[in-house]
C-alpha cells in the first residue's frame, strides 16, 4: 500500500520540482548543490563551449518557456542569447526583474570595471569582468543570494535551501581553507592566460599575469602579437602558458613551445576535464594542474 | 640585563600591537572599498532607461555583366521589391538604426528603421510585444518581419549572402514586413514546438494593400527544433501564407496588366547548424494563384501553380573566415490563362530560373564583416548575369541578439 502510493506520489513531486535553467555550468552546478532533488536543472551550454559566443538555439527557447528560475552570470556576457530567451519564450517569469532571473554578477563585486568603455578596447564588459565563478569567495556570496532566491520561488522549501545552503557553506568555506594552504606556493606565480577568463583566480591566488594570448579581450590571438608576446616574455619569463578547456589549443601551444614553458590545460568550468565533476572538483583540478607545473 | 630584556618585550609588543591596529585598518579600509564599489555599481546614471540603439553602416561595390536596371524574373509575376541585384559601382546599402526596450514590465518595442541610399526614411519593423502574458504566449502588433519561413524573420545584414535566394524575390518581394498582429504559442515540452498566426493588412506582394475593413493577409506557421548530439542543432518548419491581392498591377511589353483573386503561398524550411562550424539551410516554396487577369482593362481567367526553392551551405574554415555557397531554382510550374505568350510574356514564358552563388568572409569581430560574393545569375531567360560585389557590414552601438 506504502509504496503504490509512494508510486502515485512520484510524478507529482517530479511535477512540482523547479525547473532551473543555468546558462553556464558553474550555475547548473551550485543550483544542483542547492535544490538537491528539489529542482531539475538543464545547463545552457558545457564547458567546452565559450560562453561567450552562444545562440538561442530552439532547445533553449523551449528550456526557457518552462523555466521557473533563469541562473545567468549577468555584466552583459549573454547579451547575445539571453534577451532572446526572455523575449522570446512567452515566459514571464524569467524577465528582468522578476524573481525568476537570477544574475550571479548581482551578488559580488566585479573586478576590472573599466573607466571608460569604446569598442576599439575589443569585447569589454562596461560593468566588469564577468568570469566571476573562480574566486570561490564568490561562489559563497553567490550561493547565499541564489539559496535565498530559491526560498523565494519556492516558499514551500525555503527551511530545506536554507538548511543545504549552510551546510554547503560549510564544506565550501573548509575546502577553500585547503585550497588557499595548497596554493600558497603560487603566490606571485607568473602565468600568460589566453583570455581574461582567469583573472579571478589569478588574483586570488595572488599570482602575476604575465600577459594574454588575445591582443584584445575576444579577438583571437594573432601572429603580430604571439611575437610580441614572445620578445616580452624573454625580458620576464613566465612559468607557463595556461587556457581554458574551450579555447584553440594552437595559439598556446605555439608560444609554449618557442618560450619553453609548458601549457596548462585548466577545466575553466565544471565539466571542463574529468576530475571537474563538480564545483569542488572544479578547483581541486584547477589547483592540481597549476602546482603541477610549479614543482 | 632584565632591563634590556624588558625594553625588548614591551617594544615587541608594542610593535605586534601595531602591526594588530594596522591589519584591523586595512581589514576596515578593505570593507569601505567594497562599501563605495558596491554603492557606485548600484548608482543608475541619467540616462539609464534610454533603450538600445544600434546601427548598421552598409555599402557595396558590384559589377555585373548584365543592367541590374532591367532586372525581371521570367515566368514570374514581379514582385515590386527591391529584389534586383546592386546598383553597379559603388553604392550604399541600406542604414539600419534599431532601437529597442522595455517598455514596462508587460511590454517591449522595438523600431527598425532604414535610411535608404536614396535618401529615404523606411520603417522596416515598429512593433510592441508582450512580455508578460506566460504560458508561451506572445503578441506582437505594428509593423514586423513576418514569422513565415526561416529567413524571412531575419534583418537584411543578418543574412549570409548579401541579396536574398530566389525564391523570396518571386513570391515575396524580398520579405514580408506586413502592418498586423502576430500571436506565437510554444508548447510545454523539451522538444521546441512553436505555432504562430498572423493576420496583416496586405500591404505589399503578394497582397495589394486593399482598401477593406478585413485583413487582406493571414498566415499560419509552425517550427519544430531541438539539439543533434553535443554541437549540433536543428530546426524544421511549414508555413502557410494567404492573400487576396485586388488590381496587383504590372506592366509587360507596354501592357498593364493586373492580378485580382487568392494567393496561397506554403514554405517548408530547415536549418542545420553544427557548433559556429557550419550552418546548412534550405527552404521549398509553393504557390498558387486563382483569379482573374484583366489584361488592358479586359478580364479574363487566371490560374498558377509554381515553386521555388534554395539550399544553402556556409562553413567556418578558420577563426574569423567562411565561406559558402548558394544554388536556388524557381519552376515555372504550369500557368493557365487566356493570354498568348507574345501577349504575356512575363508571365507564360515556360522558364526555370536559376542562380549560383559563392561568397567569402571576414569578420574581424562580431561588430564587423567584410564580403566578397560571385553570382552566375539566370533569373533573365536567354542571358547569364555574372555578378560580382564586394561589401561591408559595420554595426555599432548596442550588441544586437541574433536570432538561431
Amino acid at each position: 500500500m506504502k509504496t503504490l502510493l509512494l508510486l502515485l506520489l512520484a510524478p507529482l513531486q517530479a511535477y512540482a520540482a523547479l525547473n532551473i535553467l543555468a546558462c553556464e555550468p558553474e550555475w547548473g552546478s551550485l543550483a544542483k548543490e542547492l535544490g538537491g532533488d528539489k529542482v531539475n536543472v538543464y545547463t545552457a551550454i558545457t564547458a567546452m563551449q565559450d560562453p561567450h559566443r552562444v545562440e538561442a538555439r530552439p532547445s533553449l527557447m523551449a528550456r526557457a518557456r518552462n523555466a521557473d528560475l533563469l541562473i545567468c552570470t549577468g555584466a552583459q556576457l549573454e547579451i547575445g542569447w539571453v534577451p532572446l530567451l526572455q523575449t522570446q519564450s512567452g515566459n514571464a517569469k524569467i524577465q528582468n526583474g522578476q524573481p525568476g532571473y537570477f544574475e550571479a554578477a548581482s551578488a559580488v563585486s566585479l573586478i576590472e570595471r573599466p573607466s571608460s568603455v569604446d569598442r576599439s578596447q575589443g569585447d569589454v564588459h562596461p560593468a566588469g569582468n564577468p568570469h566571476l565563478h573562480l574566486d570561490p569567495r564568490n561562489i559563497a556570496r553567490v550561493a547565499s543570494a541564489l539559496a535565498q532566491r530559491l526560498a523565494a520561488i519556492d516558499g514551500a522549501q525555503a527551511p530545506y535551501y536554507q538548511a543545504r545552503e549552510k551546510e554547503f557553506g560549510q564544506r565550501w568555506s573548509k575546502a577553500s581553507a585547503t585550497w588557499m594552504q595548497q596554493a600558497a606556493s603560487l603566490k606571485g606565480m607568473p602565468i600568460v592566460v589566453y583570455h581574461k577568463d582567469l583573472s579571478y583566480l589569478v588574483n586570488w591566488l595572488a599570482m602575476r599575469e604575465a600577459g594574454t594570448l588575445e591582443p584584445k579581450p575576444g579577438l583571437p590571438p594573432s601572429t603580430a602579437h604571439l611575437a610580441e608576446l614572445l620578445e616580452r616574455l624573454k625580458g620576464s619569463p613566465a612559468k607557463a602558458v595556461v587556457r581554458s578547456a574551450y579555447n584553440d589549443p594552437r595559439p598556446a601551444e605555439w608560444l609554449a613551445e618557442r618560450a619553453k614553458i609548458p601549457t596548462v590545460v585548466l577545466p575553466y568550468t565544471v565539466g571542463g576535464t574529468e576530475r571537474a565533476t563538480d564545483l569542488f572538483g572544479l578547483y581541486d583540478d584547477t589547483i592540481a594542474r597549476l602546482l603541477a607545473v610549479k614543482q | 640585563m632584565h632591563r634590556m630584556l624588558a625594553c625588548a618585550m614591551a617594544l615587541t609588543m608594542a610593535a605586534a600591537a601595531q602591526a594588530q591596529d594596522a591589519k584591523s585598518e586595512i581589514e576596515e579600509l578593505k570593507r569601505r572599498v567594497e562599501d563605495l564599489e558596491a554603492r557606485s555599481a548600484a548608482k543608475p546614471a541619467t540616462n539609464a532607461f534610454n533603450p538600445d540603439i544600434s546601427l548598421i553602416l552598409q555599402g557595396t561595390a558590384a559589377r555585373s555583366s548584365q543592367n541590374p536596371n532591367d532586372y525581371q524574373i521570367t515566368g514570374f509575376a514581379p514582385s515590386g521589391g527591391d529584389v534586383a541585384p546592386p546598383r553597379r559601382g559603388f553604392s550604399l546599402g541600406e542604414s539600419e538604426l534599431v532601437i529597442s526596450s522595455n517598455i514596462d514590465p508587460y511590454f517591449r518595442g522595438q523600431l527598425a528603421a532604414s535610411l535608404t541610399p536614396e535618401n529615404e526614411l523606411e520603417v522596416e519593423e515598429a512593433f510592441f510585444q508582450t512580455l508578460a502574458l506566460g504560458k508561451g504566449f506572445t503578441i506582437k502588433g505594428g509593423r514586423f518581419l513576418s514569422g513565415i519561413g526561416y529567413q524571412n524573420p531575419i534583418h537584411q545584414h543578418a543574412w549570409d549572402f548579401q541579396d536574398a535566394p530566389l525564391p523570396y524575390k518571386a513570391f515575396l518581394g524580398g520579405r514580408l514586413n506586413d502592418d498586423g498582429v502576430q500571436a506565437k504559442w510554444i508548447a510545454p515540452t523539451d522538444l521546441l514546438l512553436e505555432l504562430g498566426a498572423e493576420a496583416g493588412r496586405g500591404r505589399q506582394f503578394p497582397g495589394s494593400d486593399p482598401n477593406k475593413n478585413s485583413a487582406g493577409m493571414w498566415s499560419l506557421f509552425g517550427h519544430v527544433g531541438g539539439d543533434a548530439g553535443s554541437g549540433g542543432a536543428w530546426r524544421a518548419g511549414l508555413s502557410y501564407l494567404k492573400t487576396s491581392p485586388e488590381d496587383r498591377a504590372f506592366t509587360d511589353a507596354g501592357v498593364l496588366q493586373s492580378f485580382t483573386g487568392a494567393s496561397k503561398l506554403w514554405i517548408a524550411d530547415a536549418v542545420f547548424k553544427w557548433n559556429a562550424d557550419l550552418k546548412l539551410q534550405g527552404e521549398y516554396f509553393r504557390r498558387t494563384e486563382d483569379g482573374s487577369l484583366a489584361y488592358a482593362a479586359t478580364p479574363g481567367a487566371y490560374s498558377s501553380r509554381q515553386s521555388g526553392w534554395y539550399a544553402q551551405a556556409v562553413y567556418q574554415f578558420m577563426p574569423r573566415w567562411r565561406a559558402g555557397y548558394r544554388y536556388d531554382r524557381l519552376d515555372h510550374g504550369t500557368v493557365s490563362s487566356d493570354l498568348t505568350q507574345t501577349q504575356a510574356p512575363l508571365l507564360l514564358t515556360d522558364y526555370n530560373p536559376t542562380r549560383n552563388t559563392v561568397m567569402v568572409d571576414w569578420s574581424p569581430t562580431e561588430f564587423s564583416r567584410i564580403r566578397l560574393q560571385l553570382a552566375q545569375d539566370k533569373s533573365r531567360i536567354g542571358v547569364t548575369d555574372n555578378q560580382a560585389l564586394l561589401q561591408y557590414i559595420f554595426s555599432l552601438g548596442a550588441h544586437g541578439a541574433h536570432t538561431f
